[in-house]
Parts: C-alpha cells; sequence; structure tokens
C-alpha cells in the first residue's frame, strides 16, 4: 500500500480493512461459502464502522472520498482470499448504489443512500439479461408508461449479484421501444417484495460460492414516477459511467487476491519437502514466484494510476480497460500456478488456493470480459 | 480528569520479524509497521474513562521519527483528543523515553498516566516503571481492569499466583496487559476527524533531555531454528538421555 498516489487516510482505512478481514472474515469465509451468504450483521458492522459510504456525501452519513479508496477496500477485501464475500460488498459499494448516489433526486438520496451507507439496505444492479450481457444496448426488459402514475416493467435479469437478498434494486429496462440500440435505456429503483417482481431462483455457480447470485423476473411489477432514476432514456450512458470505476475496482480485487495466492504459496513451498529440500529451493519455483509477484506489482501499480486518473476527473477508460483485461488475466495465471506449486493438495477442497482459483475464474469474464476490454484499449490505440 | 497516553510505532505484530544482513539490528526498511497491540489496548482504555464521563481530556504521545505521526493519528481516530510527537531520529531505550515522558508530564500534569507494559518489538518492560520512579509516582503495572473512585482507584494486576487487587492514588502510572479490553476499530468517519486533530512536534533538546543510548548493541541474531525431535524405544532411555545427553536431571 505504499505508493506516491495514497494518503495518510487511505494508508489508515487499509489497516482497519485488514484487521476486519483478520479478525471478522477468514475465521468465517468457510462457512459463508456454505451457507451462500454473508450474514446481514456483517455487512451491517462494515456500514458502522463507515466502510460502504466512503465515496457519499457526509450530509449522508459518508465520508467524500475519492475511487483511491475504493482500490484499497477493493485490494483488502481481494486480500481476504473470499472472493465471495468480497463481491457481495464490493457490488454494494462500487457497482450497485453508485447509481443512486450520482443520479438520485434529492428526494430518493434522503429515502434511500442514509440505509445504504449504514448497510442496512443491500443494492443490485440488474443489468444483464438472458441474451444480454456485456452488449448493454441489446437488452429488452421494458417499461411501459401507466398512466401518469408510473411504469409497468416486464422481463428478466440474470446473473444478478446479491440479487436474492438485496433490499434495493436498480433495473435497467427499455422505455422507448422505438429508440435503437442504446437510447431508449432508462433506471428504476425496485424495492424488494414489490408487486410482479421475483427471485426466480438463485443460481449455482463455479466459486464466489458465498455470493448470493439470482435470476430476476419482472411479470407486470409496477414501479411508481418517483423511482425513475436519472432522466428518463439516459440509462445507457448512467451504465457505461459507472463501468470505469467498476472495472478499476474489480482490477484491484483480483490483485488483492493474486497477492495472497502468491502469500500463502510462499508459506507452502517454504515448508513443503520434496527430494531433499523445500520447494523454495528450486529455481524453476522461485523464478515464477518472483515473475508472477512482479507482475502483480505492475498490475497493481497501474490500478492506482487509473484510480488517480478517475479521481482526477480525467479521460480513464482506455486505462481502466487495460486494467480490467490485465488484472482479470493475470489473477488466473496467478491461480493457476500457485495451485501448481500447492501439488495435490491445491486440488483439495479443504485448501484456500483450491477455493481461491476458482473464484478467480470470473475476473476474466464478469465486469466486462477480456476481449470486450481488448477491444476498447485496440480502439483507443495510437493516439 | 487528564490522561496521558504514551504509544509505540513497532513493526507490525503480522511481520515476519527478520534480523539485517549485518546483525546490527532488526531490518525496518519496508516493513509495515503500526502501533504497538499493548499500546492500542492502553488508548482504548482512556477512550472508555471519556465515554463513561471520567475523564476529560486524552493526550497521546510517541516518541521517535517523524512517521510517528502515523501511530499517533491512529491514537486520534479511536478517540484521543490531541497528540504530541517528541521528534527524533535517535534510536530511544526506555530510559530515554521515560525522561522525555517525565518532562512533557511536568509540562502537561496529567492525573493519569496509561501504557501499554511492554511493546512487542524490544519487549523490555521498563517505560512506565522507570516513567513513574522519575516523577515519584505510585504505579500499578500489568492491569487487567481499574475503576476510577474519588477516594482512590482500584486496579486489579495479573501476577503469577492469580490476580491482585489494590487501590492506588491519583496521579499514577499504569500498565497495562492483554485482557484489559479488545481495542476498537477506528471507524473511516473518525479517521477523517482524526485529520483535524492538532499533533504538537517537540524536540528532545527542547524538552532538555538527553537521549544518547546507555546500552550498546554488538550483534543481533536469529534464534537457532528447532531441531527435528526423536523418539525413543523406552523410559530408561529417556531417563538416560535427559541425564546424560540434555543433562536436565
Amino acid at each position: 500500500m505504499d505508493s506516491v498516489y495514497f494518503s495518510e487516510e487511505h494508508r489508515m482505512l487499509g489497516d482497519q480493512l485488514r484487521r476486519f478481514v483478520d479478525e471478522e472474515v477468514r475465521p468465517n469465509g468457510e462457512s459463508w461459502e456454505a451457507a451462500g451468504r454473508i450474514p446481514r450483521a456483517v455487512l451491517a458492522r462494515m456500514g458502522e464502522l463507515g466502510f460502504l459510504g466512503m465515496r457519499y456525501p457526509e450530509r449522508y452519513g459518508g465520508t467524500a472520498l475519492d475511487t483511491l479508496a475504493s482500490v484499497v477496500l477493493a485490494e483488502e477485501l481481494g486480500r481476504s482470499g473470499f472472493g465471495g464475500f468480497a463481491i457481495t460488498v464490493l457490488v454494494h459499494t462500487d457497482m450497485a448504489s453508485p447509481h443512486l448516489a450520482r443520479y438520485g433526486s434529492p428526494e430518493q438520496l434522503e429515502r434511500y443512500l442514509p440505509q445504504v451507507i449504514r448497510g442496512e439496505a443491500i443494492t443490485a444492479i440488474g443489468v444483464t439479461e438472458p441474451d444480454a450481457g456485456s452488449d448493454v444496448a441489446a437488452l429488452r426488459t421494458s417499461a411501459e408508461r401507466s398512466g401518469n402514475r408510473g411504469w409497468v416493467l416486464n422481463g428478466a435479469k440474470t446473473f444478478i449479484t446479491n440479487g436474492a437478498q438485496a433490499d434495493l434494486y436498480f433495473i435497467a429496462a427499455r422505455t422507448d421501444p422505438e429508440a435503437k440500440g442504446a437510447r431508449g435505456l432508462s433506471i428504476f429503483i425496485v424495492e424488494k417484495g414489490a408487486a410482479g417482481f421475483t427471485v426466480a431462483r438463485t443460481l449455482d455457480k463455479m466459486g464466489w460460492r458465498a455470493s448470493d447470485t439470482a435470476e430476476l423476473v419482472f411479470e407486470d411489477c409496477f414501479v411508481s414516477s418517483e423511482n425513475l432514476l436519472g432522466e428518463e432514456s439516459h440509462g445507457f450512458y448512467q451504465i457505461m459511467d459507472n463501468f470505469q470505476n467498476e472495472r478499476t475496482v474489480m482490477g484491484a480485487m483480483a490483485m488483492g487476491e493474486a497477492q495472497r495466492a502468491i502469500e500463502i504459496t510462499l508459506d507452502y513451498v517454504k515448508t513443503r519437502k520434496a527430494f531433499g529440500g523445500p520447494l523454495w529451493d528450486k529455481q524453476a519455483i522461485r523464478n515464477r514466484l518472483a515473475m508472477l509477484a512482479a507482475k502483480v506489482e505492475a498490475g497493481r501499480q497501474l490500478v492506482y494510476h487509473a484510480a488517480w486518473l478517475d479521481a482526477q476527473g480525467r479521460d480513464c477508460v482506455r486505462e481502466v480497460s487495460m486494467v480490467k483485461a490485465y488484472c482479470g488475466e493475470l489473477v488466473n495465471e496467478v491461480m493457476y500456478a500457485c495451485q501448481q506449486f500447492h501439488g495435490g493438495m491445491g486440488y483439495m477442497r479443504e485448501s484456500a488456493i483450491e477455493r481461491m482459483a476458482r473464484d478467480a475464474r470470473i475476473h476474466s469474464i464478469g465486469g466486462g470480459a477480456t476481449e470486450v476490454m481488448l477491444e476498447e484499449v485496440a480502439k483507443r490505440l495510437g493516439h | 480528569m487528564k490522561v496521558l497516553i504514551p504509544i509505540k510505532r513497532v513493526i507490525d505484530a503480522n511481520v515476519k520479524v527478520r534480523v539485517r544482513g549485518d546483525g546490527s539490528g532488526v531490518e525496518t526498511q519496508n516493513v509495515k509497521m503500526a502501533m504497538n497491540p499493548f499500546c492500542e489496548i492502553a488508548v482504548e482504555e482512556a477512550v472508555r474513562l471519556k465515554e463513561a464521563g471520567l475523564a476529560e481530556e486524552l493526550i497521546v504521545i510517541s516518541c521517535g521519527v517523524t512517521q510517528c505521526q502515523e501511530t499517533l493519528r491512529t491514537g486520534l481516530a479511536m478517540g484521543a483528543d490531541r497528540g504530541i510527537l517528541v521528534e527524533t531520529d535517535a534510536e530511544l531505550e526506555p530510559l530515554a523515553v521515560a525522561k522525555l515522558l517525565k518532562a512533557v508530564v511536568d509540562k502537561e500534569s496529567p492525573d493519569l498516566i496509561i501504557l501499554g507494559k511492554q511493546s512487542v518489538d524490544g519487549d523490555n518492560n521498563q517505560t512506565g516503571q522507570m516513567l513513574a520512579a522519575l516523577l515519584g509516582w505510585p504505579q500499578g503495572t500489568f492491569i487487567s481492569k481499574i475503576e476510577i473512585k474519588d477516594s482512590g482507584s482500584a486496579i486489579t494486576r495479573e501476577v503469577d499466583g492469580g490476580l491482585e487487587m489494590l487501590e492506588i492514588k491519583l496521579p499514577a502510572v499504569v500498565t497495562v496487559d492483554l485482557r484489559l479490553n479488545e481495542p476498537r476499530y477506528a471507524s473511516l468517519p473518525n479517521i477523517m476527524k482524526a485529520k483535524k486533530k492538532p499533533i504538537e512536534t517537540i524536540s528532545p533538546d527542547a524538552l532538555g533531555v538527553d537521549v544518547a543510548p546507555r546500552v550498546e548493541i554488538l550483534e543481533v541474531t536469529e534464534p537457532p531454528s528447532r531441531q527435528a525431535g526423536i523418539k525413543v524405544e523406552s523410559v530408561g532411555e529417556l531417563v538416560d538421555k535427559l541425564r546424560n545427553e540434555a543433562k536436565v536431571i
């Protein structure tokens, strides 16, 4: 965490997060994995400590910090080694609730943001559909006007993190069926339990087992006019706006996971003996771990730089897309090697590296697949 | 009541400590530092006294390099009101720290001084006792409980045979043991508030204290790594080895 980009409060925040991870997350992570969810008391405790409102105005209970604070949070939560826990929190803080904070009306902010910051209302963002993922412009869920009072939503969302246990959902839907592609999308605030809104099923995933991921169905779900979030037909741009933050945070989380993997693998190879000495004495192993550590350090610095650009209000799409592509692939390269160096033990469900390797796989897929990210980079090369 | 809490910046307790290549000491370059865990307990206890309405002002103080400000800032984020840094690059021995603290106590006149019983780097367990002696104040060491009363405060000490209950007159010096409390987290809003709390910096010279070391360190070495054990066939063999090889019986 020693970097030119961080100030004293970032470092103090990092220390407190690290302690929280040591005391509250690592001892309980296995049971959360088995239960498929994070106890609400843990999220409420994080709210109490100010970890869930770092970016939001002080008048709602936040601390008005910038993108670099999100990076500290994501890296430390990633370092827990429990991706399912980390993503539950980060979707709430950096992927879903920013939509409310950025585009909410004063009334909406007053009503929802304090509970979001306290961790009493957990948030989810509903964009992806069975037929549209990274291609946001292809969304089909519809919102039809119902007189002056509001809108009626119909459609389905899938792969929604915090989908089963959220209290507030920000749902993207097509409000203008005539408009092509990106135009004509809007975002709505839907509360848990709204008539016509059901959680169809919780999805069974390869990793992130402690995080609940669900399929949501809207059947004539009425949403009042006050719950339109932001401007009508501007949904696509609102979604795109937060992508930079979301992807930076995913990159930071991935680098936290990679550091943790290297750390536990170092411990393992220094104690595990084969052919008369610890594995650590084999240059094939130490060289590879050293190179991976160098790449992870490079990845972290790129994350910090992208976050700094974002915090400065500078255009950072190219750098953030690089972060997402590079870190998402790198964390998998690290997990593969670290699992390899654990030998047969690394294939056992009881070893942390087995879980971490499964958790890492999503990093090159979710929140912008590597291929999509590289296209974003390619478009911006040469100028 | 005014409470002074001396705190120390040490190598983070989670870091595996290494000896410097030249054997001159422990490697502190590029090593994560943190507040000594016993000092955290001292700060926590002081903050609880303030929350209970028994203390009005809490001052954290640290002696050492500029970066000790970060440690002070953590104390402020936990709830102390202001900080004092006695800034010096010198290697400070417990006696030097006790003298510096005494000079500050003479200026600040606190009613109670709460310290960690020792720091996890040197494990000296001397500063509190030396400070009490220099001040001529009563001392209560290794406490696991403190109750402030008008008549005289009650402390419970952890001693080899069990717990010892004593009364102590203020002003006094107490040093805290692990079981006194569980230190709180510094919440993010409190970290932000701590930025606005004042930290005063003074030099040992300004306090008129000579901090020159009295002890010369000749060499620091890693403890020997543990040898593999052996299995014995019989009690007779065990007794023989204990008597003739280990020479412990």
